[in-house]
């Protein structure tokens, strides 16, 4: 079965992955975004999710539940406004979880 | 520690002999998964970490590039641009099995083999900055995908490390010095019962000597 790449994002950071061929899907303020971002996630379409870090510090707790799972994946990007670290950071929890501290830290 | 009551009976201790040897092999083996699987997750985890600093400042170039080419034209013409993708990505997921743990692989294919189909518009109403921003940006996919594969991977190693480790904690922490004990007051019990029994024969024996002889 042929999944697709779906990208979760403010309409800014996001509209040019449109043209190669992902689904982009926008935030939009004052809407239900977690709604939007649940039926990505159940879809079962979709076998990676790009998020936007900006995004994704509202969704943190639909992100934290797929952790484990083995699909989708989610991935934060950074979006045009700028680099706030949050995906680093995902991966600094998982050497956590696994060793028991950040061993990467610097 | 407190000992869970256990019946001192031969039966008893052939049984518990028995589940201490599977608790040591199981620890044993537990913990080489432990080590091997931790192995492959600081290989991994060191790779995502330098791929994400590498993807995330291509994207930050390519984000730079769409800002300078929305500058340069009318919101209108850029979202009709945009608006109907020739190019579609599908994505096939297999999977491979590292330590027990099922890592994604993912195979991607256009729905065109033309790389040129990444351009959605006709040229003649759209800067040439557009051009180069989706140009950049489809530049990064293929290390985004694989940005993604590594990271889920990550993810889905690092929960069963810790699930192997809170074993291996239980085994040897628990179960094993619990079984030990066990074992230890069964043995303790059946050698008393032994001597007991020994000295009782002796007093009986004593007693019939001297009822028969007079001793």
């Amino acid at each position: 079965m042929s999944e697709r790449i779906a990208v979760f994002g403010d309409r800014e950071s996001i509209y040019g992955f449109a043209a190669l061929g992902l689904d982009t899907y926008f935030y939009e303020l004052g809407a239900d975004n977690t709604a939007v971002f649940k039926k990505l996630c159940q879809s079962r379409n979709y076998s990676i999710i790009y998020i936007t870090e900006a995004a994704a510090a509202e969704l943190d707790k639909e992100i934290e539940k797929y952790r484990s799972e083995p699909s989708p994946a989610i991935i934060l990007i950074p979006g045009v406004s700028g680099n706030t670290g949050e995906g680093m950071s995902a991966v600094r929890k998982s050497v956590e979880k696994a060793v028991g501290s950040d061993i990467f830290n610097e | 520690m407190a000992v869970k009551q256990v019946n001192p009976t031969r039966m008893e201790l052939t049984r518990l002999k028995k589940k201490m040897n599977t608790a040591t092999r199981g620890h044993k083996l537990l913990k080489d998964k432990r080590d091997e699987l931790m192995r492959r997750f600081l290989e991994m985890v060191r790779e995502n970490r330098s791929l994400r600093m590498k993807v995330e400042e291509q994207i930050r170039q390519a984000n730079a590039n769409f800002v300078l080419a929305k500058a340069s034209m009318s919101d209108e013409t850029l979202k009709a641009a945009l608006l109907a993708p020739k190019q579609e990505i599908y994505v096939t997921t297999s999977y491979r099995n590292v330590m027990s743990v099922d890592i994604p692989v993912f195979d991607t294919d256009t729905r065109t083999p033309d790389p040129n189909d990444i351009y959605s518009y006709g040229f003649a109403f759209t800067s040439s900055d557009l051009d180069g921003a989706v140009k950049s940006l489809s530049d990064i996919l293929p290390d985004l995908i694989r940005l993604a594969e590594i990271e889920k991977s990550c993810q889905l190693m690092a929960d069963e490390i810790e699930k192997t480790r809170r074993r291996v904690n239980a085994l040897e922490h628990v179960m094993i010095p619990e079984t030990q004990e066990q074992i230890r007051y069964i043995t303790r019990k059946l050698d008393e019962n032994e001597r007991s029994t020994q000295t009782r024969l002796m007093k009986v024996k004593d007693m019939m000597l001297a009822q028969a002889h007079g001793y």
